[in-house]
């Protein structure tokens, strides 16, 4: 549970302002079949499994992301089948209990297919997969706001790198799954269960951080220009 | 007065100034020395002209040292840069001693700033051999390989590799690009300086003055690839690319430039055979650049409507991420690094033959709303991921990281 949280659960529950910063370590493992890809994936550390999911988000990458996960899109661009890429694609870290269980799902999946197709036993890949880990850095800010209507101010101006953090990165450290910022505003009741609602309509995915701070942003301010109405 | 902290907020944003500011904070007053082998010409010095102040700034006290040496120093280092791409090139023993001999005569005179630093970055294989000669060094100590590693001649490599294996970690630019090590081997790609001769914005009249001078026409579509004449970077194939959407668009213009092949025996080679696929066409423009013709680079970059690099073979590709500053649809070899910056149908296309040159070539010039809006992704994508800024990030998230554990999640207090 992190700091927010923990301070959120005591009398003044404070929305402590974090940022963070990652950078990527070659692991040295590569995959040039989906056997290979298979086979360490099997073996792969937390880290590197939680890379490939989210934090690529924070490094160098095109705005416009086809799948959602690197083992999708390389299976569809680099080894061409389309039915196991979307089944892959669909498989979401946050609805499962943990990244043990992710790699599980992972698994089966690519099972599934090595079983159904003789031909993806031996397809080489047209561009081999690097396998990834990070190091994340995470810093205060300074920054903290007691009031959701703070809140509604201070989103524009948090960086991409803070809205990574609070928004994606948190539903890996709380128990819920879900954003800080719908964790937060639980603690004040039902008073923001609208605004929440909200919140939990954002399809993190396809959308680059700019342009999500940029929702979060605009649900935070239509709701309490509503309320002021 | 204007800090350089402040000419970065103006070409990024005052939030990634911010944000360096707050992950520099931990590492206020630590000392890091970088050291490579020239103070100019080069990738590297371009971007330690500008890494070491702007870290400076930012209250790191951060230093750039050159080591010195001879020519046969320079001959050893030349054979060791070629034989880490794969080069199959055997050093004399001769030459290996030298290479050591002026090492530790560097290390001596550095030795105090070097074992005192908290951060030592060693740049490429020419200094490599300085931590063997810096045995109290009480600091981290980064090999940066600003070269692809990963299938190195094994004879040469074993001799470097005994001095990278005792270093805390190293940086490569691409995954691809890694060699194994007993050591974390960070990723951090390379970057662009906005605010380069190179990148910088021109007016109107210096880049009327440049395609003046090289008998541009303003009224026909313009392509260019500008790439050293190396038969890696396929300038026939990029003449062929020409002839072949000359055929679909008569006034094309080709604009082929690269830096001089004088000493360059293979690259004087290329040049006659780019000379010679070229003939007589009058569309064809083959310039010899100085070194130091930056801006003149910079200007064509722009006047281009579409930039290529049509490489067979590449390291990260920094000319790509150039043209893409310049807001031009970059048609790229896919391979290397440009494989990163050159996504199809948004900031340009991949190909693999002249054949998919000529094609994309045709494509854009047929629907040239597509050159502008490729263009300004292109310029938005390196903004966000390519430039200087993002390179000093990663250094400080780097340095952080070391300084507190190898664990995958590093929580700063206060």
């Amino acid at each position: 549970m992190n700091e927010m949280n923990n301070q959120a659960k005591a009398k003044s529950p404070r929305f402590v302002l974090k940022d963070c910063a990652l950078i990527a370590i070659a692991t040295h493992k590569r995959a040039d079949t989906l056997k290979e890809l298979r086979d360490h994936i099997e073996n792969l550390s937390a880290d590197s499994l939680y890379y490939h999911f989210w934090a690529n988000l924070l490094l160098p990458h095109f705005e416009e992301r086809e799948y959602i996960n690197d083992f999708a899109g390389w299976v569809r661009h680099s080894l061409a089948d389309t039915k196991l890429a979307e089944q892959l694609a669909v498989l979401d870290p946050t609805t499962v209990n943990d990244l043990e269980e992710l790699r599980y799902r992972l698994l089966e999946c690519i099972d599934d297919r090595l079983d159904e197709s003789e031909y993806l036993r031996w397809s080489h890949a047209t561009q081999r997969f690097e396998f990834i880990r990070s190091q994340i850095v995470v810093f205060d800010t300074q920054t903290a706001v007691s009031h959701p209507r703070e809140m509604a101010e201070l989103i524009p101006r948090m960086s991409a790198s803070s809205i990574f953090y609070h928004f994606i990165d948190s539903r890996r450290r709380t128990q819920d799954k879900i954003d800080d910022f719908r964790h937060w505003l639980a603690f004040f009741g039902d008073a923001y269960q609208p605004l929440i609602n909200q919140l939990t309509g954002i399809d993190p995915y396809f959308s680059t951080l700019v342009e999500l701070r940029q929702q979060v942003a605009t649900d935070f301010q239509k709701f309490f220009a509503e309320d002021v109405r | 007065m204007t800090t350089l902290l402040d000419s970065y907020a103006a070409v990024t944003s005052r939030d990634v100034v911010r944000h360096l500011q707050q992950l520099a904070e931990p590492l206020r007053g630590k000392t890091v020395v970088h050291v490579n082998s020239t103070r100019v010409g080069g990738g590297v010095a371009e971007i330690l002209d500008k890494l070491v102040p702007l870290s400076r700034e930012l209250g790191i006290d951060s230093r750039w040292e050159v080591i010195t040496g001879d020519s046969e120093f320079y001959q050893c280092t030349k054979s060791m840069h070629n034989a880490i791409q794969g080069n199959r090139i055997t050093i004399s023993d001769a030459l290996l001693n030298h290479f050591l001999e002026v090492n530790e005569q560097n290390a001596n005179q550095l030795r105090s700033i070097l074992e005192a630093a908290d951060f030592v970055f060693i740049h490429d294989p020419q200094p490599v051999a300085l931590l063997k000669y810096c045995s109290s060094r009480k600091g981290k100590w980064i090999w940066r390989c600003h070269i692809d590693a990963s299938h190195p001649y094994r004879g040469v490599w074993r001799f470097i590799d005994r001095f990278v294996r005792g270093y805390d970690a190293s940086i490569f630019s691409l995954p691809q690009f890694v060699q194994m090590l007993p050591h974390p081997a960070y990723i951090i790609p390379p970057s662009i300086d906005p605010l380069s001769d190179k990148n910088i914005d021109l007016t109107q009249d210096e880049l009327d003055s440049v395609r003046a001078r090289f008998g541009i026409n303003p009224d026909a579509p313009m392509i260019a690839q500008i790439s050293r004449f190396d038969r890696f970077k396929d300038p026939i194939g990029v003449v062929e690319a020409y002839q072949l959407a000359k055929k679909f668009i008569p006034a094309l213009q080709l604009v082929l430039a690269g830096g001089g092949a004088s000493d360059d025996p293979e690259g004087e080679a290329v040049l006659s055979e780019v000379r010679y696929a070229a003939g007589d066409d009058p569309n064809i423009k083959i310039l010899l650049l100085p070194p130091d013709a930056h801006r003149t680079i910079n200007a064509l970059q722009r006047l281009a409507d579409i930039v290529l690099q049509k490489s067979t073979k590449e390291g990260f590709g920094l000319t790509v991420t150039e043209a893409l500053w310049k807001g031009k649809p970059v048609i790229g070899g896919d391979t290397g690094g440009i494989r990163l910056q050159v996504i199809n149908f948004h900031t340009g296309f991949l190909v693999n033959t002249p054949e998919g040159a000529a094609l994309r070539i045709r494509y854009l010039f047929k629907q040239t709303q597509k050159i502008q809006e490729m263009g300004l992704k292109g310029k938005e994508f390196v903004r966000e991921n390519f430039l200087l800024t993002r390179q000093l990030r990663e250094h400080l998230t780097l340095m952080v990281a070391l300084q507190h554990s190898a664990t995958d999640r590093i929580e700063l207090s206060g």
